[in-house]
């Protein structure tokens, strides 16, 4: 039985509303911890957080049915097993582990056990490639999966064990970091960055970041002191920049894009767990520069097993003075961090997404003009930076714009962290200077006889052996971190059909070309896949991609064909040779819909099959 | 001469705030589009209106009017591309004109019969979607549904009442509505409101009125939408 429908609901949930208040911007957060308390979300629970906020219903049963982690209104198991779905996990038996755990406790995946206590599921990528299988069970981070584990955690299943007294060593996240440079090599202590800024001032601090050209690493590469100058309309004028209007809003925000969803990307969770110093240092030497005092992390839900601990570095940085009012005694220096919890949405990666989910609200990209640094969270002008942006940040405040530019390449000063998974024996952290060829960092974590590369994620680029010598920087292939090796034998085809399901599963759903057109191509995929394919089809998904590309409303849908038409046009073989020898193939899959009777009667024989054997 | 921009080599004028939608509505210069009303808030969401400026795609109904833009519209290329995805938007819902109450009366018909759409193109998803007729006054057909939020911003913005929103994701989106029921009957929703009337399909329609006006008599049965919408325009301004 779901615990939402027992009659003391009201009061079970009482203390999470009062919790947060009667703010509206809430909604997100406390959908949240009423689906971790009662794991679903019915509808007496959206009435009494609507009349809680004084929102109209609706609104809240439309953030509901948003995130992937609050299963629209579907009950999931006491226990929730979401078994994470990127390509990395499947090369590592992440199939066939899933299915040997839902036999085990005869679960169909997607479905709750009778009694109610398991579910088990697929999730986008959940950010441990380099420690996969992995798998979330009730947020808690399961890595390295094999049978031996998943017996035990059947037991523990089964024998009703509370997830907090499991083992520890089941939740164990190694941070694997194996090449360290600048940004990870050096101690770096806690309050050193703020103390220079201080002593060079806020107007000095930013031509040094300014000098510095640093550019975001969440991949577009948009100057970062350009987006604090465009929020601080006092820079922006004295640099001759357009100065927007920024309204009567003069209240400004910080935001750390800590929604690391791009999945082959882990490297901004393990800034967080070993690093958060430096880049909370980042985001207060940001608001100092362009005044902000208040600040966000947006955590993807996905890395909310670390909330405790990051919490407890903000604390800390309070009580050293570092955070909070009149911080390092600088009077008027006031500044204070809060983190915001994703829900399962890739989209909110997506800067004006984010900004919405803040705000409690659907994350769906913004009409822009206007952009977030003039008009972001509720109105105020809004930095929104990657975590690894922060981080860099806080070494130039500390040690000068000129150090940082010296590094790298021209148009890509500094260092980049990548995340490596994939085909290669020593899968971890690396931290680059631009400009060091793909060869290079191939050859560094042991990648044997490797074939392809998807460097940036699905949303990024697929290069072929025949590109090793390209390099990772801007002005060659820019990336937010991911670096998804595949080696000779590796069904390239498959990657692609993985990722065009994960944008069809991401895919916000507000613009027509992106939520029909990301169903689409996976639906063609898939009719490959299943041996159906023909030359048209192929034809059909370079228009499909082109009209992504060029009629999307956000990057998700500009990216989503990327995959498909690099494979496409890099290695056309891996499709060919999955092709019926026809011009055409009707979509509809006659032996397909014949499954259901097969199933009910329990046949399988040759009999029972339309043409299959041809 | 100052604040104009020029649409498919055409000259026209701009006042400071509006779109290029609004400057082109104006002008007598039409942009195919669904989601947009000129009586509401821009939604730009289904990219039918998309033009290119100065080489960039862009939502003209979302984009502020610039001095000096030069906008590409009524292209082959870019008519392809919106055939292309008002035929998306045929094959993602079940709309079957034949013996659908808005045929002739409906945004999404006559902007494919504007666009030369021959057929569906793409195979059809044949999602399950609701019906609810629950309301005494008023049809919701979610078969028909486009996702345009029309309704939505005319319950929230005119009729102060919020009956309507999306939920769910990606194709999984839906209009839902606000009761506790997930009824329409047990919305404030009134047939007189702005959001009973607004929908460019028929997934919205007042009961009992859906032949008043016969097949053959209707809006587009006669007139191209481009005319259609340029003429209200052109009445709107009049009325300023």
């Amino acid at each position: 039985m779901s615990q939402c429908d027992s009659p003391d609901l009201k009061q079970r949930l009482a203390p999470i509303l009062q919790k947060h208040g009667r703010d509206p911007t809430k909604v997100l957060q406390i959908l949240r911890e009423i689906q971790d308390t009662a794991h679903c979300i019915c509808g007496q629970s959206i009435d009494l957080i609507a009349e809680h906020l004084d929102l109209p219903r609706v609104r809240v049963a439309g953030v509901a049915g948003f995130y992937s982690f609050l299963a629209g209104g579907q009950a999931c198991g006491e226990y929730r097993v979401l078994f994470s779905d990127n390509i990395t996990d499947h090369m590592l038996g992440k199939a066939e582990l899933m299915d040997y755990f839902s036999k085990k406790l005869w679960l169909e995946p997607g479905k709750v056990s009778e009694d109610g206590l398991v579910s088990v599921d697929s999730t986008s990528c959940t950010g441990m490639c380099d420690q996969g299988p992995a798998a979330l069970v009730n947020g808690m981070p399961l890595t390295n999966l094999d049978e031996n584990c998943l017996d035990l955690i059947c037991e523990l299943i089964r024998s009703r064990k509370p997830v907090s007294d499991w083992p520890p060593m089941l939740f164990e996240v190694q941070d694997n970091i194996l090449r360290k440079d600048v940004l990870l090599g050096e101690a770096f202590e806690p309050g050193a960055a703020l103390k220079a800024t201080l002593a060079r001032g806020p107007r000095e601090t930013w031509a040094e970041v300014d000098k510095s050209n640093l550019r975001g690493r969440g991949g577009a590469g948009f100057k970062t002191a350009s987006k604090w100058s465009f929020c601080h309309a006092a820079i922006a004028e004295e640099e001759g920049h357009v100065v927007c209007d920024i309204g009567d809003r003069a209240e400004r925000i910080m935001v750390c894009n800590a929604d690391e969803g791009e999945p082959g990307t882990f490297k901004d969770r393990v800034l967080l767990n070993s690093y958060a110093d430096l880049v909370f240092e980042g985001m207060t030497v940001g608001a100092r520069v362009v005044g902000a005092r208040r600040g966000f992390l947006y955590l993807r839900g996905e890395y909310a097993y670390m909330l405790g601990k990051l919490e407890g570095v903000l604390q800390q940085r309070r009580e050293k003075g570092l955070l909070g009012k009149n911080i390092l005694g600088e009077q008027g220096f006031d500044f204070d961090i809060e983190i915001h919890l994703g829900a399962g949405a890739y989209i909110c990666g997506e800067e004006s997404a984010l900004i919405e989910s803040l705000e409690g609200k659907r994350g769906r990209p913004r009409n822009r003009p206007p952009f977030p640094v003039t008009h972001g969270y509720l109105g105020h002008p809004t930095v929104v930076d990657n975590v690894e942006t922060f981080a860099c940040a806080a070494k130039i405040a500390l040690h000068g714009g000129e150090w940082f530019a010296a590094m790298g390449t021209g148009q890509s000063a500094g260092t980049k962290i990548l995340s490596i998974s994939g085909d290669c024996e020593r899968r971890g952290i690396y931290e680059y200077p631009f400009g060091t060829t793909i060869r290079q960092i191939l050859q560094d974590c042991g990648a044997e006889d490797p074939y392809a590369v998807q460097v940036s994620g699905p949303s990024g680029t697929t290069i072929s052996w025949k590109e090793f010598d390209r390099m990772i920087a801007f002005e060659d292939l820019a990336t937010a971190g991911a670096f998804m090796i595949f080696k000779r034998g590796r069904d390239l085809f498959q990657m692609a059909r993985n990722f065009s399901h994960f944008f069809a599963h991401e895919s916000c759903g507000f613009c027509t070309p992106c939520r029909v057109g990301t169903t689409l191509m996976q639906r063609i995929m898939d009719k490959i896949d299943g041996g159906h394919g023909t030359a048209s089809d192929l034809e059909e998904m370079k228009n499909l991609g082109q009209l992504l590309k060029t009629m999307s409303h956000c990057g998700l849908g500009t990216s989503a064909a990327n995959p498909v038409l690099d494979t496409l046009n890099k290695f056309p073989d891996v499709y060919e040779q999955k092709l019926k020898a026809l011009a055409f193939e009707p979509a509809f899959d006659l032996d397909g819909a014949l499954a259901t009777a097969r199933r009910i009667t329990g046949r399988d024989d040759k009999e029972a099959h339309l043409g299959a054997e041809s | 001469m100052s604040n104009t921009i020029t649409i498919d080599g055409q000259t026209i004028p701009f006042q400071e705030g509006q779109t290029i939608m609004d400057a082109a509505l104006a002008a007598g210069v039409y942009i195919p589009h669904l989601c947009h009303n000129p009586e509401f808030t821009p939604h730009g969401s289904c990219k039918l209106c998309t033009v290119t400026v100065n080489g960039r795609n862009v939502a003209s109904c979302t984009m502020p009017a610039v001095e000096g833009q030069q906008i590409a519209n009524n292209t082959d290329e870019l008519n392809a591309k919106r055939r292309a995805l008002t035929q998306m938007l045929f094959v993602e819902g079940n709309h079957f004109c034949p013996f659908c109450e808005k045929s002739g009366n409906c945004n999404l018909q006559a902007v494919a019969y504007h666009l030369d759409m021959m057929s569906p193109h793409y195979n059809h998803f044949y999602p399950a979607r609701e019906v609810d007729a629950s309301h005494p006054d008023i049809l919701l057909d979610r078969n028909r549904c486009i996702l345009c939020e029309l309704c939505v911003r005319a319950s929230r913005d005119v009729d102060g009442k919020e009956v309507f929103g999306l939920s769910g994701r990606g194709i999984d989106c839906k209009l839902v509505v606000n009761s506790s029921s997930g009824d329409l009957v047990d919305t404030d929703l009134a047939a007189t409101d702005k959001a009973a009337s607004v929908c460019p399909t028929g997934a919205i329609i007042v009961k009992r009125h859906g032949f008043s006006v016969p097949i053959g008599q209707r809006i587009f049965d006669h007139k191209d939408i481009s005319q259609v919408q340029l003429e209200a325009a052109q009445k709107e301004r009049g009325h300023e």
